[in-house]
């Protein structure tokens, strides 16, 4: 019996480990190669050569990016199976079709275009080269659709039915199961966190450069920072009312993840308090050292001062969310959702005030923001998921009756593995991200020479490379156009 | 109403997932040899080439793995939770080993320290995952046990483990060593092309030695495949089958050595491995897990299968016609001066 609790614990958190670090790339790709997708089109259009700059660049970060997502999402795919067989067994029938979806409208999609993306443009000409470069942008799109799809069914599960035999989920109505009530909302809230992701990724990267050569006029430095401070101004507003929208949607559907997330142990018949600190305690029921604004809460979730909320004291116990998680998983992501905006409003000031480009404290605020978006999508999907416990599929099929017949040693020596690994590897292709971004773009002068549009007019058939500054890393040409028979 | 159509759909799907699966086989596996060979070619500039001559492709050739195993959990969910956990090991194991893989296509381009690293990064990550997939073949082939009671695996966590599927595992590593050289005799030229055609040479006859000692093993595993290949119609269909094999691989080293051909070679190697892989179709069908869980056993509901059926028939000639044309984009000889993007 505790041998068997303890494999689903490790388990869970084989599965917590594998896809945050997973999904660490994805919120960072999707919405970069959305960017990379504007960034050539806008070079393409005759906005100027500093575009092609910022392509060249950012693509180089996006490669390898992508291709670690890539690979650790391979792992995903086989979680499921190998960890969560009954699960699988279960739902398959229902999140089957939708993830094959995603296989073969998105993956497919993605790495088919991504080696035309990366390789190509010699090849196929700028026109096809935009086109796969949008590709892959709409693709990494579409992948999220069908996988917040799936996710968001396990959450506010629809259209299905319940085999009496075996218990298997049932497909009823795909239109119901795929458009489950929560996955709007945690679509568009998935999908703008990773644009925020990348905003402030981008922005850290052009204010850093801003900050170190001061004296050059660093035009790809400067245009980076602007595009990026343009979408923290713009999209971090329009978060923070989207995520309002699905915490309203969460209360309708899931309001033991709401009470989990405000702290809320007790019922308030008259009008609840927002919590802003406080230390959950799970064993006697209450939130310790509590410091709160009174009916905040309730203005927020119900729009009255006075409407009431009801309690965790309304869910049996073996119901509950862990509490201090939820809490606190919650507060780190408002808290960024809040500094990110507070860089949106500050930079709008200093474009009016025409010191975007000089006012160093905004810089350095923008620098120590860069990962702040990865940390607030952890901090998110932690809330949600945690906030589900003890369900995989919400009120329905519970994480203990979900695991495969798995014994604790197979469990714990993969769980080891996985984490040396990860560590290992992806700590490595980290470390060159960080290496590739501390290089400022190719300074506006090397351009001399340029065609607006074909790029660098090349000698001998040979294009001059971008330079790779890197300690001895290979400054290879990119390959040349010449056909090869 | 729907017990004919059901039937039908179901065997679409095994068809289809048995495509996605050769497919993953043929592409992945001469990106996976072609990984395994970089350990006889130490030279750095023919390792550059040859890595550039899968790097704009590898990913999508590995995205036939994800249709696979997706595949199995969208139209037989039951199979796929009995056969993941049944492969514990090998499955854990194929994966890391192909994220060592996949991330030397970039890792190795970043420092000139490291790369030697990531070059046996990427020499270890193949050679473990063909490994391992072949392991994971040989074991599903011998059978797993199962309690249809429960609907779960009931073996044991080594039930994997035996002189079988450590032969079918060398006997994949073979085979995708074949794979990669032949493809590596079509992408490139001069002396690195000489020595392909030579491992080619080598890998093809170690091939055909595994492919004939996993045929004469293969019927002793269970009774069922004696008798599908021992009795009747199945002793002409065998004697078909391994003609067919001997056959290509006649015509395979004829091109490599003799016609000194440069595309053929590949498509002979892929030929072989149709070949086998229409042995083993015919050797589990209608199995899913052999020999416990059949495909109609697995299935899941018509509405399931239909509702991805629609998505497939225009998908699918939809991924081979841009794959194909990602393929030609890149078509030809690798420029050995050709840079990384």
């Amino acid at each position: 019996m505790f041998e068997h609790a303890d494999a689903v614990l490790l388990a869970r958190i084989q599965f917590a480990f594998t896809v945050s670090f997973h999904f660490l790339f994805p919120a960072f790709t999707i919405g970069l190669a959305s960017y990379l997708a504007v960034l050539n089109g806008l070079w393409l259009a005759g906005y100027g050569s500093v575009y092609r700059v910022l392509f060249d660049y950012w693509k180089k970060i996006f490669a390898i990016a992508f291709a670690m997502g890539v690979v650790s999402g391979i792992v995903m795919s086989y979680q499921f199976g190998t960890n969560w067989s009954v699960f699988s067994d279960k739902a398959g029938p229902v999140i089957g079709a939708p993830m094959a979806y995603e296989v073969l409208s998105a993956f497919f999609l993605e790495a088919g275009f991504l080696g035309i993306m990366l390789f190509g443009r010699e090849r196929v000409g700028n026109g096809l080269h935009m086109l796969a470069t949008a590709t892959v942008a709409v693709g990494t799109l579409l992948s999220a659709f069908w996988i917040i799809s799936v996710n968001s069914w396990m959450h506010t599960p629809a259209g299905y039915t319940i085999d009496a035999v075996t218990g298997q989920f049932l497909p009823e109505s795909f239109w119901e199961s795929i458009f489950n009530p929560s996955f709007p909302y945690r679509l568009v809230h998935t999908v703008i966190a990773a644009y925020l992701t990348t905003a402030f990724i981008v922005g850290g990267v052009g204010a850093w450069h801003l900050l170190r050569d001061r004296s050059a006029p660093n035009e790809a430095a400067r245009r980076m920072f602007s595009m990026a401070m343009w979408m923290a101004a713009i999209v971090a507003p329009i978060q923070i009312f989207v995520g309002d929208l699905h915490g309203l949607n969460t209360l309708e559907h899931q309001p033991a993840k709401v009470m989990a997330m405000e702290g809320h142990y007790e019922s308030h018949p008259d009008g609840a308090p927002l919590y802003l600190f406080g230390i959950p305690n799970d064993a006697e029921q209450r939130l310790d050292y509590a410091v709160g604004i009174p009916k905040l809460s309730s203005l927020i979730l119900r729009h009255g001062w006075n409407e009431p909320l009801a309690g965790l004291d309304t869910v049996p116990d073996d119901e509950q969310p862990p509490v201090f998680i939820v809490f606190w998983s919650f507060r780190v992501m408002v808290g960024i959702g809040m500094l990110m905006l507070t860089v949106g409003i500050w930079s709008l000031y200093a474009r009016w005030r025409g010191t975007l480009y000089e006012n160093r404290a905004l810089h350095r605020f923008a620098v120590a923001m860069t990962p702040s978006g990865l940390v607030a999508v952890l901090a998110g999907w932690i809330t949600t998921e945690v906030g589900r416990q003890p369900y995989t599929i919400y009120g329905l099929l519970r994480t203990a009756d979900s695991a495969a017949p798995l014994d604790a040693a197979a469990v714990g020596t993969s769980l080891v593995a996985f984490v040396i690994v990860y560590f290992a590897v992806f700590g490595a292709g980290t470390f060159y991200l960080l290496r590739l971004m501390s290089h400022a773009p190719r300074p506006m002068e090397e351009l001399e020479g340029w065609d607006e549009v074909r790029g660098p007019i090349r000698t001998a058939g040979i294009a001059p490379g971008p330079a790779q500054p890197e300690a001895g890393g290979h400054r290879r040409p990119l390959p040349s156009g010449r056909e090869r028979e | 109403m729907g017990l004919a159509v059901n039937l039908d759909l179901t065997v679409v799907w095994a068809f289809l997932i048995a495509f996605a699966v050769f497919a993953y086989v043929v592409l992945d596996g001469f990106d996976l040899g072609l990984g395994m060979l970089f350990a006889i070619a130490p030279e750095e500039r023919d390792r550059d080439v040859m890595m550039n001559s899968v790097a704009p492709v590898w990913d999508g050739n590995e995205t036939w793995l994800v249709l696979g195993g997706g595949g199995l959990f969208a139209a037989f969910p039951l199979a796929y939770a009995l056969v993941m956990p049944a492969l514990y090991a090998p499955i854990i194991a194929m994966l890391l080993a192909l994220i060592f893989r996949g991330v030397a296509f970039e890792f190795r381009w970043r420092t000139v320290r490291w790369r030697g690293v990531w070059d046996l990064a990427f020499i270890a990550g193949s050679s473990m995952a063909s490994f391992a997939q072949g392991v994971a073949l040989g074991a599903l082939l011998q059978g797993i046990e199962v309690d249809m009671a429960t609907r779960s695996y009931a073996g044991g966590w080594f039930d994997w483990l035996t002189p079988f599927s450590v032969v079918t595992g060398v006997a994949v590593m073979a085979g995708y060593c074949l794979l990669g050289a032949t493809w590596l005799v079509m992408k490139t030229e001069g002396d690195l092309q000489d020595r392909m055609r030579r491992i080619a040479w080598l890998a093809g006859l170690a091939t055909l030695a595994f492919i004939g000692l996993v045929s004469a093993w293969t019927p002793f595993l269970q009774d069922g495949y004696y008798n599908r290949w021992f009795t009747g119609w199945g002793i002409g269909l065998a004697v078909l089958v391994a003609g067919a094999v001997l056959l290509v691989a006649w015509r395979m080293f004829h091109s490599l050595n003799v016609h000194r051909h440069e595309y053929r070679p590949f498509l002979q190697a892929i030929a072989l491995f149709a070949l086998c892989f229409v042995g083993l179709g015919i050797c589990m069908w209608p199995y899913v897990v052999p020999v416990e869980v059949t495909i109609w056993d697995a299935a899941a509901p018509e509405k399931s299968q239909m509702f991805m059926l629609v998505g497939a028939l225009v998908l699918v000639p939809l991924i081979l016609a841009y794959t194909a044309y990602a393929y030609w984009t890149f078509r030809g000889k690798i420029d050995p001066e050709a840079g990384y993007h």
